[in-house]
């Protein structure tokens, strides 16, 4: 089959490899009719996280049709699913839980140890994202196989399109679990630090909570533009001084919640921000975290932190103190995608949640090189790139 | 698990946890695990995992030892001699296997499973399985304790191997795996295909 594999910072091809084949009893293969580049795939196309072998296959937003079902799983042939990032095995103690993001059993047990090490725990296993995070090959590709397959795919009813519901994969219950960390109650005013994706749905959950004000802060026009659509009030960072505009704004209180949805490769040609880019390569600390600093300093007293970003390392320079003088709270964590998936499918149906608007390209799979470069250099102008095997861009 | 007869290790942490590892080997051949009779096995390791299934249905897949090569990385068979004997063929580098064969020197139905290797082992060690209840209905708590002679020349290597980088580690990944296959059914692994399988890429 052909798959856009990762071989090396910067260096993403479509290959010819090997097709993926039902290894265990709860697997499925799935023919993939959408995928899509998420802003996480930046962080492995820039050589930030650890762990990628040259070949492996990029890709965790994906769709397709079931072809292959193993003996155990509950899908059956013909039946349109979306996967989501996460691979959870349904039957452990958090899974149980819906904390499937921390599945016991989904990471094999060779690929645990970093994790074990580095975090006290390992987590659950996800597509297309390093081998800490299981090695599995993601669906940037025309077949993948999926792990779990009686626990983590949703069903699609017929004659909704892939791009109404591709996002369910990641982005959609990451923004929305972003929001419902901040637990917004009603009349609160809500910040939201990046406008990619993910702080986007934000910020359409956020008014759906409930929240009676929500301001977007970026430095992309475009995407600024996309939050304005949605009710957001905007700060572009580069024209504002984005705390003393959000104290202004708030009347001097500072948000309710705040809400990061930067992560590790924030931009800003801020004090702090350029040190940390000269200990990212030298290697001194591995994440870039103005965002989350800025958020903390600019929460209320007594407010709420959520941080959806992504987050690999260790940092320095953390705000403890105005953390804990300010009684704030912090609530993060990996998407629980399944916990998510059911609800929001029928908020789309009912038409209260739209995604469509976020495609801004869409190219066959052979141009996914083109496609992350393009993702990469112009932020402002693509806000998401979804790709399509042949076999699907013959069919539309 | 946490008995500690000697007055200076006195928490209740489980001794293969202890900084003091010879006071921690004193204790733990007194009260917890019998010493093989052959070389001198110093090297105590312990890992517990948590699995959401009753006592009784793990015991009983791990006291059949032919199981065990099912989620024992490096185990390549366990050959039932008696009710009390098995001998174990266990991987070793250039194609080669090192054997021995395990005593059982204590069974309770439920709870715990001991051994130790007779004479003749290539490898000296003995061990203890214990299930108990998890709290807060979270299932059984599995504990494998290991004391063994870690040998020096060829054999060190083996062993090396054996137990990889860190003795502990390969105890850690095999308990996972079997809690991986008692709570979901399978192994898992990252591999796209029966080839990549089969050449370890995960």
């Amino acid at each position: 089959m052909r798959a856009l594999a990762w071989h090396g910072k910067h260096d993403v091809r479509v290959d010819t490899v090997d097709d993926p084949e039902i290894l265990n009893p709860r697997d499925a293969i799935i023919k993939i009719t959408s995928t899509a580049i998420c802003g996480s795939d930046l962080h492995l196309y820039d050589g930030y996280i650890p762990t990628m072998q040259a070949g492996d296959i990029l890709g965790h937003e994906f769709m397709g049709e079931v072809v292959e079902t193993g003996p155990k799983s509950t899908l059956k042939k013909g039946q349109r699913v979306v996967v989501p990032f996460t691979i959870s095995c349904g039957s452990c103690f958090h899974c149980g839980k819906h904390q499937y993001s921390a599945c016991e059993n989904s990471l094999p047990a060779d690929n645990q140890d970093i994790a074990q090490t580095g975090y006290g725990q390992p987590m659950a296993g996800l597509f297309g994202y390093s081998h800490m995070t299981g090695g599995y090959s993601g669906g940037q590709a025309e077949y993948v196989r999926v792990p779990f397959s009686d626990a983590g795919p949703i069903v699609i009813p017929d004659g909704v399109e892939d791009e109404k519901v591709l996002f369910l994969s990641d982005i959609l219950p990451t923004g929305w679990m972003a929001a419902e960390n901040a637990q917004i109650e009603p009349g609160d005013t809500v910040a939201v630090w990046g406008c990619g994706p993910v702080g986007l749905f934000a910020v359409q959950s956020a008014f759906l909570m409930g929240a009676e004000r929500v301001i977007a802060i970026d430095h992309f026009p475009r995407r600024l533009e996309l939050a304005k659509r949605f009710g957001a009030e905007t700060i572009n960072f580069e024209e504002s001084a984005t705390y003393e505009a959000l104290m202004e704004m708030t009347g001097g209180i500072g948000p309710d919640a705040v809400i990061d949805s930067v992560g590790l490769e924030a931009h800003g040609l801020f004090a702090d921000n350029v040190i940390d880019q000269i200990k990212v390569s030298t290697f001194l600390g591995t994440d870039r975290i103005h965002a989350i600093r800025q958020a903390i300093i600019a929460c209320r007293k007594g407010g709420r932190v959520s941080m959806p970003a992504v987050y690999g390392g260790f940092v320095d320079k953390f705000p403890l103190g105005a953390f804990m003088q300010k009684g704030l709270t912090l609530k993060t964590g990996q998407t629980h995608v399944q916990h998510y998936m059911p609800a929001l499918l029928n908020a789309i149906m009912e038409g209260k949640i739209d995604t469509t608007f976020l495609i801004s390209h869409t190219l066959p799979l052979e141009q996914a090189p083109e496609g992350y470069r393009m993702f990469h250099d112009n932020q402002n102008e693509v806000t998401k790139v979804v790709l399509k095997p042949e076999w699907q861009q013959a069919a539309e | 698990m946490a008995e500690t007869l000697d007055p200076n290790v006195a928490d209740d942490a489980p001794l293969t946890t202890s900084k003091r590892t010879d006071a921690a080997l004193d204790a733990a051949t007194a009260t917890l695990i019998d010493k093989p009779d052959q070389g001198n096995a110093d090297t105590l390791i312990g890992r517990s995992v948590t699995i959401n299934k009753p006592r009784a249905e793990l015991y009983a897949y791990w006291r059949d030892f032919t199981n065990l090569a099912t989620f024992m990385e490096n185990v390549e068979q366990v050959e039932i001699l008696d009710a009390d004997r098995s001998r174990w063929v266990v991987k070793a580098p250039g194609d080669t296997t090192v054997e021995w064969v395990a005593q059982i020197t204590e069974a309770r139905e439920g709870e715990t499973i001991a051994w130790t290797s007779v004479e003749g082992a290539d490898v000296p060690n003995s061990g203890r399985i214990d299930f108990r209840d998890a709290t807060g209905g979270r299932g059984t708590v599995v504990t494998a304790t290991i004391l063994y002679d870690p040998p020096a020349g060829i054999i060190g290597k083996v062993v090396a191997k054996l137990f990889q980088r860190e003795p502990a580690i390969q105890a850690r990944r095999d308990l996972r795996r079997f809690k991986q296959l008692m709570e979901t059914g399978e192994i898992a692994t990252g591999a796209r295909n029966r080839r990549l399988l089969e050449e370890g890429k995960n």
